[in-house]
């Protein structure tokens, strides 16, 4: 299955998250900006939990491109250490299992898990596996 | 340097007006504000107007009569009201104009706001993937400062009890039922922790604003109501912006930190000098964060603040006295300046079953809007 977008993943096995560092300022964002003053910089994959949401109702279409069956999921912002705080999926988690704070690592998920030839996004799951 | 004054208001109510288009609503607020003003159309010299989904406010000409005015569009999400009045506030000050209006309308569809990634330069996997929405920001902020402040959502639910109780006394107002506390707890989630009842709605309205300078007011015989400041800002590094794929480790303040701090500065006056205020509520958690962060109070005072009833109409500072945004819902265009127009109502003392008592002198209102931009005013009679 390929990844939602180009340029979001790195080849490694497993994958990490291409951000980019300022290259004057050093300041790291995600998704690495189509500009000349950032530098790609593959992010860390383990962090803790800064915030979360969870999104209760079927976003609108477009632009969501998600199934059209729906249920809840949860959204976070994922603090990586020393670099910056990622917004992305949880997985792998109840909805009522999630805690700030709580340690994370990257993983993939596909946008709609009843596809066949579907595209993936980014995700985080409790470190070491399910919670 | 003239002080500039508000001489006239009107309001096209708030809600949904099916078979009126939002500029109609528009025109509808002009008029009204000119018959407040005790004024006519030739008179007026120029106009800000801000419209998100409505057209253009410039348009309004054709209807209103073909004076050839300066009439300039403003478009600053959320805070297109409070930009344009501080926009018109800086026509007169500059001496340039002593007669002009501020005017905000809109006409939303039902349903959430429905952004799309290309117009806040994003990329397109982002709205695609879902996270095109402003409930997700506006909840993932809440949780945090919950959590790092000690804020209950019961605390959470008082705000918006408040917001429909202080509606009932408000014609313009759209949500003028008061809901038990326990209702909008045990309500249907949205996004997390908010229920369906701590979300304001898009919604349909107009406002106008006419100003003048002090000289003008005096001549047309009206009460004083001085803007003392009229100030809007845009976001510091380390803010927390909507549609933010990711954010800064180190934290940093928001646009409404420095459009607050400036609008304090420039009036001569502190938070403790200010009797009513209007602050965005867009939704529950919003009021919370926005009372902090426009400097009333520190952060997680709040939890106290609202148990003790201190936001009430009768309370030390009394808080969206018409029920905010949560109970008027929000038409972009028109929302900063329904808070400024329910501000003079207060200073006139025009406020019926919700005028705050003891003839407050001294009027806030704080918007802030997507993608971190905030504006500021304040009144004083």
């Amino acid at each position: 299955m390929r990844a939602i977008a180009e340029g979001l993943f790195t080849d490694d096995a497993p994958p990490r998250l291409i951000g980019g560092r300022h290259r004057e300022t050093g300041r790291i964002v995600f998704p690495c900006p189509e500009s000349n003053d950032y530098e790609a910089w593959p992010l860390r994959r383990d962090g803790t939990l800064w915030s979360y949401t969870v999104q209760r109702y079927r976003p609108k279409s477009p632009p969501y491109a998600g199934p059209e069956d729906f249920a809840p999921w949860a959204v976070a912002y994922v603090e990586l250490p020393g670099e910056t705080i990622v917004e992305a999926r949880l997985a792998n988690v109840g909805l009522d299992e999630v805690r700030i704070g709580m340690s994370l690592e990257l993983t993939q998920i596909p946008l709609d898990p009843d596809a066949t030839d579907g595209v993936l996004i980014h995700a985080f799951q409790p470190a070491g596996g399910a919670a | 340097m003239s002080d500039v004054c508000i001489v006239g208001i009107g309001i096209h109510p708030f809600g949904r007006t099916d078979g009126v288009s939002g500029l109609e609503q528009g025109v509808f607020a002009v008029r009204q504000a000119l018959g407040d003003a005790g004024i006519e159309w030739p008179q007026i010299q120029f106009a800000y107007g801000g419209s998100d989904a409505a057209g253009n406010p410039d348009t309004m000409v054709e209807r209103l009569g073909l004076t050839g005015i300066q009439f300039i569009n403003v478009k600053n999400g959320c805070a297109a009201g409070g930009s344009s009045l501080a926009s018109a506030s800086m026509a007169i000050q500059s001496g340039a104009f002593d007669l002009g209006f501020a005017v905000g309308f809109d006409k939303h569809p039902r349903g959430a706001f429905n952004a799309l990634p290309a117009e806040y330069n994003l990329p397109d996997w982002y709205g695609e993937a879902g996270y095109m929405i402003t409930t997700q920001f506006f909840g993932a902020k809440i949780m945090r400062y919950m959590h790092e402040h000690g804020i209950s959502q019961t605390s959470l639910g008082r705000v918006a009890e408040k917001a429909f109780r202080n509606a009932v006394h408000a014609p313009h107002a759209w949500r003028r039922e008061p809901v038990a506390l326990e209702t909008i707890l045990e309500a249907p989630l949205v996004s997390d922790p908010y229920t369906k009842f701590m979300f304001c709605s898009p919604a349909e309205g107009g406002v106008a604003l006419i100003l003048a300078s002090e000289k003008k007011a005096r001549e047309l015989g009206k009460p004083l109501i001085r803007l003392k400041a009229a100030a809007m800002r845009t976001r510091p590094p380390g803010s927390f912006e909507v549609f933010a794929p990711s954010i800064d480790v180190v934290r940093g303040g928001s646009a409404t930190n420095i459009a607050s701090a400036d609008a304090f500065r420039i009036a001569g006056i502190g938070p403790e000098d200010v009797q009513v205020a209007q602050l965005q509520d867009t939704e529950a958690g919003a009021e919370i964060m926005h009372l902090a962060e426009n400097g009333f109070c520190r952060d997680g005072e709040q939890e106290a603040w609202l148990a003790e009833g201190r936001t009430e109409i009768g309370g030390a500072l009394p808080v969206n006295t018409d029920g905010g945004c949560l109970a008027c819902g929000e038409p972009i265009g028109a929302s900063g300046l329904r808070q400024v127009y329910e501000n003079v109502v207060q200073l006139r003392g025009d406020g019926g079953g919700r005028q705050v008592p003891g003839a407050p002198k001294t009027a806030y209102s704080h918007v802030y809007g997507a993608p971190g931009v905030s504006a500021v005013t304040i009144l004083e009679r």
